[in-house]
């Protein structure tokens, strides 16, 4: 959420390592907010084959060039600076990098950058505001249901996933839909506590 | 990860012309949470990817024929929560709602689960490449066999490869003698789902009964009046969002109290999605009672052959296949 606008220009050392193997420019890692003052964004360049993908962000049309390999979760990061989805395993085994593709929850890591075009991808920056919490947001606060918060940002997009759905009926349908998202720190007291609270407050699909 | 290039097909023949001009290399990508997680392992390679989870009118569900199809580009979710599935078939829905998490099953499509490659763990050891692989590198060896085999498979196995076959729908597909539709560049053709999957034998890496080009368009499976008195049972090492340590699937076609025929197949405990016959004639013309139902768990173990640790595996699998089939059973009251 707030970690898009709070960040410096990210530090090429840390992450000028794609998961492919790429290498990209520091004017492709630049905030969102930053990128839409900016005259014209740079392209980055991508080492491999390259596909064009044009698909909308949180409402917000994007459209670029990039290396056929890329995962969707490297592309919110390294590429359009979106970096609310976390990179856990990179496996689509913990839930960290969960995202919507046309309202449906999908592993972002597992999900080729290629394959979102022409599609709505919506992540956690696009779901409330700093001022405006969206209900499960809150209702994460209002619960504790985060210690470290690594694995919050995709917690809360499955979550309101899990409630449209209409998998949020009792406790344990909650835990059997959320079993995609894990915790190390093991709030999940919590978060199905704030799961519970926030159900009634999202309409479902 | 090698460069590679990318298309998205919209018809079966544009991806199989695409297939065969794109030469040496060439896959065809579904979901792609099997063969992309493979890649990032470097196990798979492509050089070439055909999109084909948005060929026009694969994701279609069909439950009103004399047939259930599914067409292969459903997404595992959809066929999960079909209302005709889950009322009168619930070991197919609970096969897939039991699989994976919600994320990867509004990706991963019914079709491409076939497919889906074992979970053994010298054969995903793909990048670093420390250890052999049959399936993975034929004539390299088996690092499993002698090795970390916890999770590997009882039955079917062979001494070029013990990896077991990680599927759940597959599982309750075979139980229920469905039909693999598969269309390639020479045109379709369908294959019975006991002949889709191979034996490991000495060629572990040949795994599926299709050949380079072609693509899985559907399933059929024949309707039962069995699938109302069925069950999918998976043990895993937590609850949920594993693979199983064993399945079964369970299908019980009753004449009044007795058993007039059983459809029973295991997974997590064998090579190939398991049919076990053998306990599927032990219960014939029987009624359901602990008793039976845990003697047709261990005839389908009879044939086991375990390693150094997966030997749980035999007593785990004969009393999850008796828990179903008391739990199908229970289902005729």
């Amino acid at each position: 959420m707030s970690d898009t606008h709070d960040r410096q220009p990210l530090e090429v050392t840390r992450r000028q390592v794609l998961e492919a193997g790429t290498i990209v420019s520091v004017s492709g890692l630049l905030p969102v907010a930053a990128q839409a003052q900016a005259p014209s964004p740079q392209p980055a360049p991508e080492n491999g084959a390259t596909v064009q993908v044009s698909f909308h962000v949180n409402g917000q049309p994007s459209a670029l060039e990039i290396d056929a390999r890329a995962s969707l979760l490297d592309m919110l990061r390294e590429r359009l600076g979106m970096v609310g989805a976390k990179k856990g395993c990179d496996h689509g085994q913990c839930g960290a990098c969960t995202v919507h593709i046309d309202g449906r929850r999908v592993a972002s890591c597992l999900t080729l950058a290629a394959k979102v075009d022409g599609r709505d991808v919506t992540t956690i920056e696009g779901i409330g505001r700093a001022d405006a919490l969206h209900p499960m947001q809150q209702a994460f606060i209002d619960h504790d249901a985060l210690q470290c918060g690594y694995c919050t940002p995709g917690q809360i997009m499955a979550a309101i996933a899990c409630v449209k759905e209409g998998h949020a009926s009792t406790p344990e349908e909650i835990r059997e839909y959320m079993s995609g998202n894990i915790c190390r720190c093991g709030a999940y007291v919590g978060i199905v506590a704030a799961i519970e609270q926030a159900a009634p407050l999202i309409e479902r699909s | 990860m090698r460069s590679l290039s990318y298309i998205r097909a919209k018809t079966v023949s544009e991806a199989t012309e695409a297939f065969v001009a794109a030469g040496e290399g060439a896959r065809y990508i579904a979901g792609g949470t099997t063969l992309y997680d493979l890649m990032k392992l470097g196990v798979e390679r492509p050089a070439h990817l055909i999109d084909i989870a948005s060929l026009a009118g694969s994701d279609r569900i069909e439950t009103s024929g004399d047939v259930l199809f599914f067409g292969a580009g459903a997404r595992m979710a959809d066929v999960a929560e079909d209302g005709v599935v889950r009322r009168d078939y619930p070991v197919l829905a609970e096969s897939l709602s039991k699989a994976a998490s919600q994320q990867l099953r509004n990706m991963a499509s019914v079709g491409g689960n076939l497919l889906q490659r074992t979970r053994c763990p010298y054969f995903r050891n793909g990048a670093i490449g420390a250890y052999p692989c049959n399936k993975r590198e034929p004539g390299s060896g088996c690092a499993a066999i002698g090795g970390l085999d916890r999770g590997q498979a009882v039955l079917g196995v062979s001494d070029a490869c013990t990896a077991a076959s990680p599927g759940d729908w597959p599982v309750a597909l075979t139980a229920m003698d469905a039909t693999v539709e598969i269309q390639g560049p020479a045109g379709p053709r369908s294959v019975p789902i006991a002949e889709f999957y191979r034996l490991p034998g000495d060629t572990p890496h040949l795994e599926f009964a299709i050949e380079a080009g072609e693509i899985v368009t559907g399933i059929s499976v024949p309707k039962t009046e069995a699938g109302r008195n069925s069950t999918y049972l998976k043990v895993r090492d937590r609850e949920s969002y594993a693979f199983a340590l064993a399945s079964a699937a369970v299908a019980l076609a009753m004449d009044g109290d007795h058993v007039r025929h059983a459809h029973i197949a295991l997974g997590g405990v064998a090579t190939r999605p398991w049919r076990a016959r053998e306990a599927e004639e032990l219960l014939t013309g029987r009624s359901i009672e602990p008793d039976i139902a845990l003697a047709a768990g261990k005839a389908a173990f009879a044939e086991a052959r375990p390693g150094a640790h997966n030997a749980f595996k035999i007593e785990l699998g004969a009393r999850t296949l008796a828990d179903a089939i008391m739990t199908a059973g229970r289902k005729m009251q």
